[in-house]
């Protein structure tokens, strides 16, 4: 699989580090245990396109977010993750 | 009802009708028996685990193990030829001991060796290798192998000639919940009504389970196997390397099967990447320098439910009727017996066997997990 990072150009995904889906948003310190179960343990994993986070560790560093097919590795969307949730 | 004719599924048909005397049973499944994960594992049956909780469950597996030729009447090529996990420092036998020491008091063996010994078991190592010194390993000589489509046949027919009803090529799409209770599944052949269904579809459980509402601690990723071109015997039992992600054994056939770690990011997809594959080889030369001599016959990969914690889940679930059977991440083959028998105990009583009675789905929520590797919850470390 290759990764468009947007600093860098296409690279091999050997050169990344893979964290998992984004978009997940953590609770107060305060919120009820279950929320904080959800955030830390329960993913939708999805069989097609999920928005997952991968840090360019072996080039700019920068954290992206990516958007692929789980199914086929397909990648949609690659962007820098400042900014995003 | 269950869902999925792989191992565990038909396993937990076969008890639920051989223990339970339950035979009015439908497995579903939605392409052929044993065409998912427990036709594309290594094949390894082993006990070696530290935690409580789990090696309980694991020893109660691999006692069913050694019985099940006998309570198939069929020949599932069960061989404890060992299995071996080498170690490379101080702290990793210190590690070792300390784990071996835990699975003798559960009541499985373990056997701390030292380099010679390992070396008169495996003398092609490599012992003197500068970054990866093998200073020893831990041996649990019932550990082994068995033939992985066997055990699928073997469990099919016991199944079906207890009045179980094997339907292939019916995939569930949907699951109908009326006030909290199960009431059957949608399929791709039709509804079919169900007082209780069981999941066993691991590789697909998030999937599966969303048609019910719930969401899992599971995320799916691709692990990738290997066999070499046939050679004579050459080594006996299975092996790990402890410096990096590599295990290896020899089938009867004479390749060698082989392989390593996850390829560590969400998939879906049945096959690993070009990275994963050097991984694996590295480790492999790494250990067995003459395994750059041999040509590589086949590759292939199978979908894993990464659980949270890197343990499995037996239980009951939010929905009344509705069990599941899921998580098994890396090592659901040897765990097909026990998986089965828990799995129709916990179906057929509505309540967990002491034997998977750790293996709670609500354990994430409740801080109670089980993490043999303490990585915490980080699936693709698992």
């Amino acid at each position: 699989m290759r990764i468009p990072c947007p600093h860098c150009g296409e690279r091999g995904s050997e050169e990344f580090l893979y964290l998992g889906a984004a978009g997940l948003l953590r609770p107060a310190a305060a919120a009820p245990a279950a929320a904080w179960d959800a955030y830390v343990h329960l993913r939708d994993n999805p069989a097609g396109m999920l928005r997952e986070h991968w840090q360019h560790l072996h080039g700019c560093r920068r954290w992206l977010v990516v958007t692929r097919d789980t199914r086929t590795h397909a990648i949609a969307q690659s962007v820098d993750a400042a900014g995003l949730a | 009802m269950i869902v999925g004719g792989g191992g565990h599924g038909l396993a937990t048909a076969y008890y639920l009708a051989r223990e339970h005397g339950i035979n009015r049973v439908a497995v579903l499944e939605k392409g052929w028996i044993g065409s998912g994960n427990a036709g594309r594992n290594t094949t390894i049956i082993r006990s070696n685990y530290l935690l409580p909780g789990n090696e309980q469950f694991y020893e109660h597996s691999l006692r069913l193990w050694k019985g099940l030729e006998q309570d198939l009447n069929y020949n599932t090529m069960v061989s404890q030829r060992g299995v071996l996990n080498l170690l490379h420092s101080d702290a990793q036998r210190d590690a070792f001991a300390r784990r071996g020491n835990a699975m003798r008091l559960h009541g499985a063996d373990a056997e701390l060796l030292d380099a010679d010994a390992v070396r008169a078991r495996h003398p092609y190592f490599d012992f003197t290798s500068a970054r990866f010194p093998i200073k020893g390993g831990l041996l649990q000589r019932r550990g082994g192998t068995a033939r992985h489509d066997a055990v699928v046949w073997g469990y099919a027919r016991g199944a079906d000639r207890r009045g179980v009803d094997i339907v292939q090529n019916c995939e569930v799409t949907g699951i109908r919940i009326a006030d909290g209770t199960v009431q059957g599944v949608e399929t791709t052949r039709g509804y079919i009504a169900a007082a209780k269904v069981g999941l066993a579809c691991a590789g697909n459980s998030s999937r599966v389970a969303a048609m019910a509402g719930l969401r899992l601690p599971i995320e799916s990723h691709v692990l990738q196997a290997f066999v070499s071109e046939g050679v004579k015997p050459l080594i006996d039992g299975v092996v790990t390397f402890g410096a990096g992600y590599f295990y290896i054994s020899q089938s009867d056939k004479g390749g060698l099967v082989f392989g390593g770690d996850i390829d560590g990011y969400n998939s879906y997809a049945q096959r690993g990447s070009m990275p994963t594959v050097d991984d694996v080889m590295e480790g492999g030369m790494a250990l067995l320098p003459m395994l750059g001599r041999l040509r590589l016959l086949r590759q292939w990969g199978g979908i894993m439910d990464m659980s949270m914690d890197g343990s499995p889940i037996i239980d009951r679930t939010p929905v009344a009727g509705l069990y599941l059977n899921a998580g098994w991440c890396y090592g659901g083959f040897k765990a097909t017996p026990a998986s089965g028998w828990c799995f129709a105990y916990t179906m057929a009583r509505d309540e967990p066997h002491p034997s998977n009675a750790a293996f709670r789905l609500d354990r994430f929520a409740s801080g109670a997990v089980l993490d043999e590797k303490g990585v915490g919850a980080t699936p693709n470390l698992h």
